[in-house]
């Protein structure tokens, strides 16, 4: 082979890989982008789509009922609306009521948002940075 | 006064550090030797200055001293002596200056060991390494200042984050430092080659051994880190693909690219001009780790506090060093000589097929990770990328590059004989095939991927085993010579085989446990058991007790084989520190072989008893094993005389005599 055929076929590879990367990035978001919403953002299309997104807001006071074994349930709110979110599992240590929560989950059909995990990702001041934001644009945050 | 000093020392070292970058850089250009000698004496000032006030700042937190603002707000005087001590890098301005004292480290060890370079190439290093310290050093003494005083000084401090509280943060910082850091060694010395505008195999050969420290160290600090979070946070995983956590795999990755680009460079004296792309494109990689853990952009326990001034500086930072090298580059890279040709099938083409894999999965983690923070800033939809989108698009990428792996120590450089590597690879191939269906009738055919995935691993180790005894010649001559042959080997055959066996091991971890572990949430009552891997778990009840600063309920557990004798005992516990008013879920961890049993418990239910989730993780402790084999083989490499830090003179070409002759 010739130096610029070689340099050819090392380009070529080398863009096969790329296009490989490139496809299956879109592919791979197609499938796994998960929305940040709080209880006043959603829209009917997320109540019934079934899709998978990330639910997010405070914890609303007196909402917490333990059921059987280690079903829990709670209502996540962002002082305008709330939504009533039912997990099975455990809390992250750093859940509690009136506290910054996130949630990752589908809508069942009955209108309830069964997630899969909470996240307890917080900064020292127990808010998660995505509920901070939305509360701070919807003008109900009360933080600081 | 001892803080008086600390801060002191700091703008000493920042005043020094800008001589640094100056004089030396312009004696190279001049031609003057006496500008050029000053780069040394000041590296090594500008690391005594910091480490005198990195010394000032451990002496606030050892005494308590709390007129200090930054240790009333993370430290405790009731907090164990080791606590203390990390305590001092477990906040932004701590951990900004241990930043710096490892920049400084490094530059002056470069001017220590800096003694057979050129003079110019030295000193345009060291002032190149200058800008870096200087940049660094403003940033804190501008905006993180860990010295202010507060006054009235209050009678105790506020505590460190009760998550940090572990012997954990003793190591994995500084591991990671030395790692990230460390790759700054690399990009001077790439900016100095573009303002020489001249490139070598000796170049290769200078730069080799501070990427393979600093690739060492950052192995190790990503594993530290990977199993940390695994038992402190109590959820089970050793791998999140958070964005934090990408942030030091992106480096990782492209530092192995380099590692391997430099050899043939080295070696053939071929692809100079991307080896160079690779070092700047390397530390870039990791000033964009900083920015991202420092800045506020993203919320983990390593964001400490959320100034948009500081993100903005660092970003000013990154801006300035990743678009001016990017530029020069642009500039300078047309007048690097290119160099040896060689055949697609040989040692280079295997090394370009390797560098080709590792950056296109660095690309697709750069995107995976930035995705969301761009489209948040320009559209302000807030969206997650999770795990999977990181298992669909690296993964596949590293099915080729692990298969590839055995491959490449055995082909030969310039021309090689992929047919007779392939016959050479015979066993170990059957080997993994042997495994792979192995697996596939213990598991009924029903974990296909999991059985192609220990193959593979499989694959790796006993390919890089092959590698060894070829190269001995063992059943070529007989076991004398053979074993003579084994022991006079390069150090770095051992280094490459140990490493790519420790990949192979970490693979191995990393299919077993994805694939063979459990999980079981539960509710017990103490007396009751649970089936768990072919043993019973027995939970015997919470039992409160005291800490040094928290108290805790400690979940005691029994472990029962098939007799009901007890075998082992496990203890989970909750803990609270008061002075954060934090609970932390401590894990309760036992080691069986290489099998870990893993128990971290919930919230006390109403009808008594507690939620308990209970994990079987076989193999898992061989994901970290692997990563230390890897840091030895890295090690062992680096004690290889022919890269014998400051070894070669200029060296005429591959393997020439002075590299061996000085050793």
């Amino acid at each position: 082979m010739s130096r610029k055929q070689k340099r050819l076929a090392v380009i070529t590879g080398a863009m096969g890989v790329l296009a490989l990367a490139v496809a299956l990035m879109l592919i791979a978001f197609g499938q796994d982008i998960r929305y940040f919403r709080t209880p006043a953002d959603l829209t009917a299309e997320d109540m019934t789509s079934g899709a998978r997104f990330r639910l997010g807001g405070l914890v609303e006071k007196g909402t917490v009922v333990r059921g059987a074994g280690t079903q829990v349930q709670f209502a996540v709110t962002d002082t305008i609306k709330s939504v009533k979110v039912t997990y099975d599992g455990i809390l992250p240590d750093l859940f509690r009521e009136e506290q910054g929560v996130v949630t990752e989950g589908r809508f069942g059909p009955d209108g309830t948002f069964t997630a899969d995990s909470v996240l307890a990702k917080h900064d020292e001041n127990y808010m998660p940075k995505e509920v901070a934001d939305s509360l701070k644009a919807k003008g109900v945050w009360q933080g600081e | 006064m001892t803080a008086e000093i600390g801060q002191f020392a700091l703008v000493l070292a920042l005043a020094l550090s800008l001589v640094q970058s100056v004089l030396p850089v312009a004696g190279a250009r001049r031609r003057d030797p006496r500008m050029m000698a000053v780069a040394v004496p000041t590296a090594f000032a500008v690391f005594a200055l910091i480490a005198l006030s990195f010394a000032m700042l451990v002496h606030a937190y050892v005494v308590s001293d709390f007129s200090v603002l930054n240790v009333v707000e993370n430290s405790h005087s009731q907090k164990p002596l080791l606590y203390k001590i990390t305590g001092v890098w477990g906040n932004h301005e701590g951990s900004m200056l241990l930043w710096v004292l490892i920049l400084a480290f490094f530059g002056a060890l470069v001017a220590f060991f800096g003694n057979n370079l050129p003079p110019a190439l030295k000193a345009n290093v060291l002032g190149v390494h200058g800008w870096i310290g200087t940049a660094f050093l403003l940033f804190i003494v501008a905006t993180s200042n860990p010295f202010a005083r507060v006054a009235p000084a209050p009678l105790e401090g506020q505590d460190l984050n009760p998550i940090l509280q572990d012997i954990g943060l003793a190591i994995h910082p500084p591991l990671l430092y030395l790692g990230y850091v460390g790759f700054s060694v690399c990009f001077s010395f790439a900016v100095a080659a573009l303002i020489e505008g001249r490139i070598d195999a000796a170049w290769a050969r200078w730069v080799r051994p501070w990427t393979l420290t600093a690739w060492m160290f950052l192995t190790g600090g990503i594993a530290m880190g990977s199993y940390w979070a695994y038992y402190e946070l109590g959820w089970g995983g050793w791998w999140f693909w958070d964005p934090v956590e990408n942030a030091s795999f992106m480096p990782w990755l492209a530092g192995t690219a380099l590692l391997h680009s430099a050899l043939v460079m080295e070696k053939r004296s071929a692809l100079k001009i991307w080896t160079v792309l690779l070092a700047l494109l390397t530390f870039s990689l990791s000033l964009l780790g900083t920015f991202l853990v420092r800045s506020g952009v993203l919320t983990s326990v390593h964001t400490f506090a959320t100034d948009p001034g500081r993100g903005l500086f660092i970003l000013a930072i990154l801006t300035l060093f990743i678009g001016g090298s990017l530029t020069l580059f642009a500039f300078r890279a047309q007048s690097l000589s290119s160099g040896g040709l060689f055949q697609p099938i040989s040692r280079e083409g295997a090394l370009v097929f390797n560098n080709l894999f590792l950056t296109t999965a660095t690309a697709t983690v750069l995107v995976g990770t930035l995705y969301p923070l761009l489209l948040e800033a320009l559209t302000g939809d807030k969206i997650s990328v999770g795990a999977p989108f990181f298992n669909m698009t690296f993964g596949p990428l590293m099915i080729p590059l692990l298969a590839a792996v055995p491959f490449g120590p055995l082909l030969a450089w310039k021309r090689g004989d992929l047919l007779g590597v392939g016959q050479r690879l015979l066993t170990a191939f059957a080997l993994a095939l042997l495994v792979t269906g192995f697996i596939l009738y213990k598991t009924s055919a029903r974990e296909v991927l999991a059985a192609f995935g220990i193959g593979l691993a499989v694959w790796v180790m006993a390919g890089s085993l092959t590698d060894l005894a070829l190269k001995a010649g063992i059943g070529k001559v007989s076991a004398a010579t053979a074993f003579a042959r084994f022991v006079g080997l390069p150090r770095s055959v051992f280094g490459t085989a140990l490493a790519h066996f420790g990949l192979g091991i970490t693979l191995l971890g990393i299919v077993s446990v994805t694939t063979f572990g459990t999980e079981q949430v539960v509710a017990m009552k103490p007396g009751e058991t649970l089936p768990v891997a072919g043993y019973r778990l027995r939970y015997d009840g919470l039992t409160p007790a005291i800490g040094p600063n928290y108290t805790e309920q400690q979940g005691r557990f029994a472990l029962l084989d098939n007799a009901a004798r007890q075998v082992d005992t496990i203890v989970s516990a909750r803990r609270f520190y008061p002075a954060r008013r934090m609970p932390t879920t401590e894990a309760g961890i036992v080691t069986h072989g290489v099998n870990q049993f893993y128990i971290s418990l919930g919230d006390d239910l109403a009808a008594g008893g507690i939620v308990v989730r209970v994990w079987w993780k076989p193999l898992v402790t061989l994901i970290w094993l692997g990563a230390l084999a890897m840091m030895a083989g890295g090690c062992i490499s680096l004690l290889d005389r022919r890269l014998r830090i400051g070894a070669p003179a200029r060296a005429k070409g591959p393997r020439s005599g002075p590299a061996e002759a000085s050793a």
